[in-house]
C-alpha cells in the first residue's frame, strides 16, 4: 500500500501546523506582499455618501434640539428640559415601558431561543415554516392586531365572569402593568427575534457542539446553558437590541387599548407642551441609544477581544 | 511531549491509567428512511485495540461510531461495554470521549476552559481543573496555548485540544470521527502518529472512522471494512490487504486489476497466459471470470517482442506505476520498483507475467 502511495516525508512536529498570528506566514503570503500595490480608490464619495446620511440623520435632530431651548425673544431656555423630570406622569411612564420592554425581552427570548434550537437540532425541515410563522407579524398590521385583543378582552367578562380565571383576565389588563401589552409585544418582536436568532445559530455548529459538550457528560440544561447561549451572546444582545427598541417606540396598541407607556405620554403632552414633548423624545432617543450601547456592549463575545495574537489575513493558515 | 494522563477527579477513578473496555456491536440495525445505514452489524473490539471502521460514503460508519457515542439509537441490536449493555443509556453517561470531524471546541472558551469542560460538570474543583488541563495540553504538545481561544489556533491545533478535551474524563473508550481529515497532509501525518502515540501509552479502547485507507491501514491494530452497513471483513492490515475476504474488500481496499480469465477443472484460473490458484469463493454459474490481481503482482518487463505496450507511467519514488494495454483491449497497472522501470517508456513494448499467488476471482459480467 505504502509502495503505491509515496508519503510526504515527516518533518518537524509543528512545521506546517502554524497558528494564526503566529508569525509564520505562508509562502504565499510573501507573494502577496511583493505584488505591486494598487492605488487606493478615491474616497470622496465614500465621505459624500456618509456626509449626506449623516445630515439626513442629524438635522432633523439638531433642529428638534434648537426648537427646545431657543425661545423666540428670549435667546436660549433650557426650561423644557428642567421641567421634563417633574412632569406628572414622566417617571411612571417611562417605567413601564422599560418595565415593558423587560418582560417582552425575556418572554420573546424564553420562547424563542428553546425552539430554534429545538427546531435546528431535531427538526431542521421545519424551519421554513417556524420562519413563517414568526415572520408573519411583519404582514399583520397592529391595528389588525389591536382589534383582535379588543375582541378578546370584550369577550372575556361575558363568558369568564363566574370562572376562577377571570381574576388572571382582570390582572393582564392592570394599567399598572398590562401584561397583555407584554403579549401583544412578544407577537410583534417575533420577526426581529427571529432574525437576530437565526443569524447567530447559522453562525455556530450548533449539532456539533451540543455533541461534544453531551460526549463531556453535560446535561441538556447544562448544554444550553453553558454552550449555546454564551455562543449566542451577540445575537441574543441583537433580539433584546431590537424588542427593546420596538417596545420603548410602540404607540398604536397601547394608545388603542387605553394604556400609558411612554410613547402614549409624549403624544398626550404634545398638544400642551410642545416644547417638552420634543425634549421628551430627544431625551427618549438618547436613553434608548444608551441602552442599546449596553446591550450591544453586552452582546461582545470576550473570546473576540482577548489579548492573545489576533488572527492576521497574511499569516492565517488553514491546516 | 510526556505521556502520563493526569490522576482522575474525585468522583472518579484512581490514578491508575483507565484500562480499555470491551466493546461489542450485537446486530446493530439503524434506517433512515428508506435508506438502511446499519444492516446487522456484529464486531466485537477488545480492550486496549485501534480499531479503524472503513468503508465508502454512506456505508454506516460514522452511524456506528454514534450508536456507540449515544447520539444514534439503533433500530435494533445493542452495543455493550464491558458486557454491559449500553444502548439506552444517555450520552452524557457513557463512558466515552469524541472527538469530532469539524472543529468542535466551544469558540466562547479558551483551550484551558475547553480542556476542563468535562471535569466542570463533574465538579471538579477550579484548582484541579486547572493543573489537569495543564498536563493534557502538555500531553498533545500545546502546553503554552492554555490561554488562546478557538479562532486563534491551526485546525491541527484545534484538533488536538479536541483530544486533549476527549481524554480529559479519562474515558474508556474514545471515538474519533474522521478526525483528520479536515486537515492538510503533514498536520495530518504528523497527528496520526500522535493520536496513535497517545493510543498505545494509555492503553484505551479506541474506534476510528475514516474514509482514507491510508490512515486506517498505517494507524489500526484492525480495520473494518463496511460496505452498504454491513461488514464485510475486520482484519489487521496486512491480512486485510493481503488476503481480502470479498472482492468489495479487495477493490475498496489498495488498487485492483481485474483482467479477464477462464477457470479451469482443476480449480485453478487461466489468466494472461498463466495458470493461478484461487482465493476465496468460485463462481459456480460461469467459467468466465473476471481475475483480481494487485499491481504489485503483475511484472513487467522491456521486450521488443513483448504483446504488451506501456502507455504511461507514473513516478511514485521508490515505486513507479506502469499503465499498459494488453493484447484484446484490456488495460492492467503494474508496480514496479523505479530502478527497474527505466526502459519502460511510454511506448516502450513489454512482457507482462503474474505472479504465483492465489488470486480472488469474480464472475464476468456481461
Amino acid at each position: 500500500m505504502a509502495a503505491m502511495t509515496p508519503t510526504p516525508a515527516p518533518t518537524a512536529s509543528d512545521a506546517a501546523d502554524t497558528a494564526p498570528g503566529s508569525g509564520a506566514a505562508p509562502a504565499g503570503a510573501t507573494a502577496r506582499t511583493r505584488a505591486p500595490r494598487r492605488r487606493p480608490r478615491p474616497r470622496v464619495w465614500r465621505g459624500a455618501v456618509l456626509l449626506l446620511a449623516g445630515a439626513y440623520f442629524l438635522v432633523p435632530l439638531l433642529a428638534s434640539f434648537v426648537f427646545t431651548v431657543h425661545v423666540p425673544g428670549q435667546g436660549i431656555d433650557f426650561e423644557a428640559y428642567t421641567e421634563l423630570l417633574a412632569a406628572d406622569g414622566f417617571t411612571e411612564s417611562m417605567l413601564l415601558s422599560l418595565g415593558l420592554a423587560a418582560a417582552t425581552i425575556a418572554t420573546s427570548l424564553l420562547l424563542a431561543v428553546p425552539a430554534l434550537v429545538a427546531v435546528r437540532l431535531g427538526s431542521p425541515r421545519l424551519r421554513p415554516v417556524v420562519e413563517v410563522m414568526c415572520m408573519l407579524p411583519l404582514v399583520v398590521p397592529p391595528i389588525a392586531l389591536v382589534t383582535g385583543i379588543t375582541t378578546v378582552l370584550r369577550w372575556g367578562p361575558e363568558h369568564l365572569s363566574r370562572t376562577p380565571l377571570y381574576q388572571t383576565f382582570l390582572a393582564v389588563q392592570d394599567e399598572r402593568f398590562p401584561v397583555v401589552l407584554v403579549l401583544a409585544y412578544t407577537v410583534l418582536a417575533l420577526p426581529f427575534v427571529y432574525r437576530s436568532l437565526d443569524a447567530g445559530l447559522r453562525a455556530v455548529d450548533v449539532p456539533t457542539l451540543v455533541e461534544a459538550a453531551r460526549s463531556c457528560g453535560a446535561s441538556w440544561p447544562y448544554v444550553v446553558l453553558r454552550v449555546l447561549l454564551p455562543n449566542l451572546r451577540a445575537s441574543l444582545a441583537g433580539a433584546a437590541f431590537l424588542t427593546l427598541a420596538l417596545v420603548l417606540g410602540e404607540f398604536t396598541i397601547a394608545s388603542l387599548l387605553g394604556f400609558r407607556p411612554f410613547a402614549v405620554w409624549i403624544v398626550t403632552i404634545s398638544g400642551a407642551h410642545a416644547r417638552m414633548s420634543v425634549a421628551v423624545s430627544i431625551l427618549s432617543l438618547l436613553i434608548t441609544w444608551l441602552l442599546l450601547l449596553l446591550l450591544s456592549r453586552a452582546g461582545t463575545n470576550p473570546a473576540t477581544v482577548s489579548s492573545a495574537p489576533r488572527t492576521s489575513p497574511t499569516s492565517r493558515k488553514e491546516s | 511531549m510526556s505521556t502520563t494522563l493526569p490522576a482522575a477527579g474525585k468522583s472518579e477513578r484512581s490514578a491508575d491509567p483507565a484500562p480499555g473496555a470491551r466493546v461489542e456491536f450485537r446486530g446493530l440495525r439503524r434506517a433512515f428512511g428508506s435508506t438502511v445505514a446499519l444492516d446487522g452489524l456484529d464486531l466485537t473490539i477488545e480492550p486496549g485495540e485501534l480499531v479503524a471502521l472503513l468503508g465508502p460514503s454512506g456505508c454506516g460508519k460514522t452511524t456506528a461510531l454514534r450508536v456507540v457515542a449515544g447520539f444514534e439509537q439503533p433500530d435494533s441490536g445493542e452495543v455493550l461495554v464491558d458486557g454491559q449493555d449500553i444502548t439506552r443509556v444517555p450520552a452524557n453517561r457513557r463512558d466515552a470521549g469524541m472527538v469530532f470531524q469539524s472543529y468542535s471546541l466551544f469558540p466562547n472558551l479558551s483551550a484551558r476552559d475547553n480542556v476542563a469542560f468535562g471535569l466542570r460538570v463533574r465538579k471538579v474543583g477550579s484548582a484541579e481543573r486547572r493543573e489537569r488541563a495543564a498536563e493534557l495540553l502538555d500531553l498533545v504538545g500545546l502546553p503554552d496555548h492554555g490561554d488562546r481561544y478557538p479562532h486563534q489556533m491551526s485546525g491541527g491545533q484545534q484538533q488536538r485540544v479536541a483530544l486533549a478535551r476527549a481524554l480529559a474524563l479519562r474515558p474508556r473508550v474514545l471515538l474519533l470521527d474522521e478526525p483528520l481529515s479536515a486537515l492538510d497532509a503533514k498536520v495530518r501525518a504528523n497527528l496520526r502518529d500522535e493520536i496513535r502515540r497517545l493510543q498505545l501509552s494509555l492503553g484505551i479502547t479506541t474506534v476510528f472512522v475514516t474514509h482514507d485507507q491510508e490512515e486506517a491501514l498505517s494507524m489500526a491494530d484492525r480495520v473494518a471494512v463496511l460496505n452498504a452497513g454491513r461488514l464485510e471483513q475486520c482484519a489487521a492490515p496486512a491480512e486485510l490487504y493481503e488476503r481480502p475476504a470479498t472482492p468489495f474488500v479487495a477493490e475498496f481496499v489498495g488498487t485492483m486489476n481485474r483482467l479477464p480469465g477462464r477457470l479451469t477443472d482443476s480449480g485453478q484460473v487461466e489468466v494472461a497466459g498463466a495458470r493461478l490458484p484461487v482465493d476465496g469463493p468460485v463462481p459456480t454459474a460461469t467459467r468466465e471470470v473476471e481475475v483480481l490481481v494487485r499491481p504489485e503482482n503483475v511484472t513487467a518487463t522491456a521486450d521488443p517482442q513483448g504483446t504488451a505496450t506501456v502507455v504511461s507511467a507514473s513516478f511514485f519514488g521508490a515505486v513507479t506505476r506502469l499503465h499498459l494495454d494488453l493484447p484484446g483491449g484490456t488495460s492492467v497497472k503494474a508496480d514496479l520498483p523505479s530502478r527497474d522501470a527505466g526502459e519502460l517508456a511510454p511506448g516502450a513494448r513489454a512482457a507482462v507475467g503474474l505472479a504465483e499467488r492465489p488470486v480472488l476471482v469474480v464472475a464476468r459480467s456481461a
